[in-house]
């Protein structure tokens, strides 16, 4: 418990003690590195690990590799390219760190970076779609980068399925002026885990939108940074999570303002369904002294379906200048409205059906500014799919 | 023709101090066609009747019955008594985020009627409807009563009247918080609902302004938890010009 994180492992050996914690300041401070050895493996009780369940996690924890991977099916439209790129010339770019030990140790292992790239002054029509499927449990590292040049306009989709412990980095690098869509959709089996950190670093006058959808996994964490390269930039975080019985679903989002008039705008909404269904939210937002003119807002929903499932949300707001246009946040918890429930069975609609509307209404908002329309539509069945399976249990 | 009949309605409801009686014997029937007020002092029970009715879970039948046309009402879950023919106009409607107005209601006709409705009538239906209650067409993609004001979400508990047909409608305080414009809108919808269909009306109500558009055949005091008298509409006009203090129970003991 409590705000205390590891110090610097060259301060001090790694005792694992309270004795050795002192509370970070601000979310500044957080570790930023490449060097596995900077982050110790964690135990549960630091701030960026009180929420996971480390003790299911210990392979993404082990430093070295595994040579494993998942099956890639990519559909790339006309003038972008994938290639492979050394991890050395991917750091040589000056990309945002790895933020834990899970992530450095995927960006130290994972034998090269994926990079999907699209050119300047593009503007694509389809989405690029890479499906990536885990067959076995081995763990894999897996390495991403997306990097769209200016003024350039680009959809990725990236979905998840099969059988893995994925441990997984990806880089977003929205080029000036760009408009980049990035969803993330993570429908694992449930025997599955997936650590990932995404680091998203707009560009001046830049517009990026991530969307992260999880459904399956027995144990997701995303760790989602954004960061600004210039001013005017803007991003916009979306997520939508289903946890059942035995799930846990974490997202940890950090949006880094330090160039000034940039916006961002991030709206979570989760249910919950079934015995120890698990979800976790963290919402941190830096306003840095030289970010005037900043514009930022923070949501998260939960909606708890039955009895025995656990929401966590935490939203932190940290603001060093007080030039700003607006900065807010706001979280909610609560548990299926029966009042609801009667009022549409009062008008004859039978209960099965009465909960589906709820909860269809309660995501509705935020599916409909995805604004890609075959993961809307796929989302709303796969929800649909998700309360049938409850009601039928 | 169809008949509610209540005999002998006896109601609890959970509080911090064990069970509480609320209804305490009521016996009433309606007829097609018939409209009865129901009127008296807050916390008489009045609401309570209501809900028990409709079938919501806060409150416990412990005895008597209730039928619709020799059915067992209390028998059903509260969306069959709705299919059975029984609307209840709710005194606080609930907003339900995300649904929209024309999906909610074209979700209930479905649910009521027993198939969808065809597609071009029900269109027209609507527009009609929310024509006559003065309600603007946008109102439609609005969210169930989110955001609606006081005469907003009373008017759409009439529209749903009007579109879904009941047997029977109980209006629940429909009259309180609506100015005297919206009260005759509201007023003119039940009217109209009630001419076309044939339905009986149980019209709950605490003040008497809303009887002089929705003309009552019996109007039944109730004080208590029971009826404590009943008449015509004149006993309206009695209560206008004298309220319920003869009713109250310190005036009963003086």
């Amino acid at each position: 418990m409590s705000l205390l994180t590891p110090q610097r492992p060259s301060e001090g050996a790694h005792t694992h003690s309270a004795a050795t914690m002192v509370p970070d300041q601000s979310r500044a401070e957080r570790t930023a590195s490449f060097v596995v050895a900077d982050f110790p493996v964690p135990h549960g009780r630091e701030e960026d690990w009180r929420f996971s369940p480390v003790d299911r996690l210990g392979a993404f924890f082990r430093d070295e590799a595994t040579g494993a991977c998942l099956d890639w099916a990519e559909s790339l439209p006309e003038g972008v390219t994938l290639e492979g790129l050394p991890v050395e010339d991917w750091r040589a770019l000056g990309v945002p760190a790895p933020q834990d030990r899970a992530a450095a140790v995927a960006a130290a292992h994972s034998g090269g970076v994926g990079v999907l790239d699209v050119p300047a002054e593009t503007e694509l029509t389809e989405p690029v779609r890479v499906r990536l499927t885990g067959g076995e449990q081995d763990l894999v590292h897996g390495h991403l980068m997306v990097r769209v040049g200016r003024f350039s306009r680009a959809t990725v989709v990236l979905e998840h399925a099969g059988v893995a412990d994925y441990s997984e980095v990806l880089t977003v690098l929205a080029g000036d002026g760009s408009d980049v869509t990035v969803v993330t959709v993570q429908e694992w089996d449930d025997r599955s885990h997936h650590l990932g950190q995404h680091d998203v670093v707009v560009g001046r006058d830049a517009r990026v939108r991530h969307i992260a959808v999880t459904l399956g996994g027995g144990v997701v964490r995303l760790n989602t940074n954004a960061s600004y390269a210039g001013p005017g930039g803007s991003f916009e975080a979306l997520g939508v999570y289903f946890a059942d019985a035995g799930q846990h679903l974490e997202h940890r989002l950090f949006v880094d303002h330090e160039a000034p008039h940039c916006r961002s705008n991030v709206e979570y909404k989760g249910a919950l369904q079934g015995e120890t269904a698990r979800t976790v939210w963290v919402g941190d937002v830096l306003i840095r002294a030289s970010a005037e003119g900043t514009d930022t807002y923070e949501l998260n929903r939960n909606l708890v379906l039955t009895d025995g499932a656990r929401a966590d949300s935490v939203p932190n707001l940290e603001i060093e200048t007080g030039e700003i246009e607006g900065a807010g946040h706001a979280s909610a918890t609560g548990r299926f409205d029966d009042e609801q429930l009667f009022y549409l069975m009062a008008r004859g609609i039978p209960e099965d059906e009465a909960r589906r509307l709820v909860v269809r209404g309660f995501f509705a908002g935020v599916v409909a500014r995805i604004g890609v329309p075959e993961v809307q539509e796929h989302l709303m069945e796969a929800i649909e799919r998700e309360l049938a399976a409850g009601a039928a249990r | 023709m169809s008949t509610l009949e209540i005999t002998d309605l006896h109601v609890t409801v959970e509080t911090e101090d064990g069970a509480k009686e609320i209804l305490r014997g009521v016996t009433l029937t309606i007829e097609s066609g018939q409209t009865h007020a129901i009127m008296g002092p807050n916390g008489s029970g009045k609401s309570t009747l209501a809900y028990s009715i409709a079938g919501h879970p806060k409150y416990t039948v412990t005895s008597g019955s209730v039928t619709l046309d020799g059915e067992d009402v209390l028998a059903m879950s509260v969306d069959e008594r709705a299919r059975a023919g029984l609307f209840l106009a709710m005194q606080y409607p609930v907003e339900v985020p995300g649904v929209t107005v024309s999906n909610f209601l074209r979700t209930a006709k479905t649910a009521v009627s027993g198939e969808a409705p065809k597609l071009r009538t029900w269109v027209k239906d609507v527009k009609g409807a929310m024509g006559d209650l003065r309600m603007d067409a946008a109102f439609a993609d609005r969210n169930v009563n989110e955001g609606f004001s006081g005469g907003e979400k009373k008017r759409h508990e009439i529209l749903q009247m009007e579109l879904l047909e009941p047997k029977m409608a109980i209006l629940d305080e429909t009259d309180s918080g609506l100015d005297v414009d919206a009260l005759r809108v509201v007023s003119e919808g039940v009217n109209r609902a009630k001419d076309r269909t044939g339905a009986g009306v149980l019209l709950i109500t605490h003040y008497t302004r809303i009887l002089r558009y929705v003309q009552p055949d019996f109007v039944h005091v109730f004080v208590d938890g029971r009826i404590a008298e009943q008449g015509g509409p004149e006993l309206a006009e009695r209560l206008e010009a004298e309220g319920y203090d003869r009713f109250q129970p310190s005036a009963v003991e003086a």
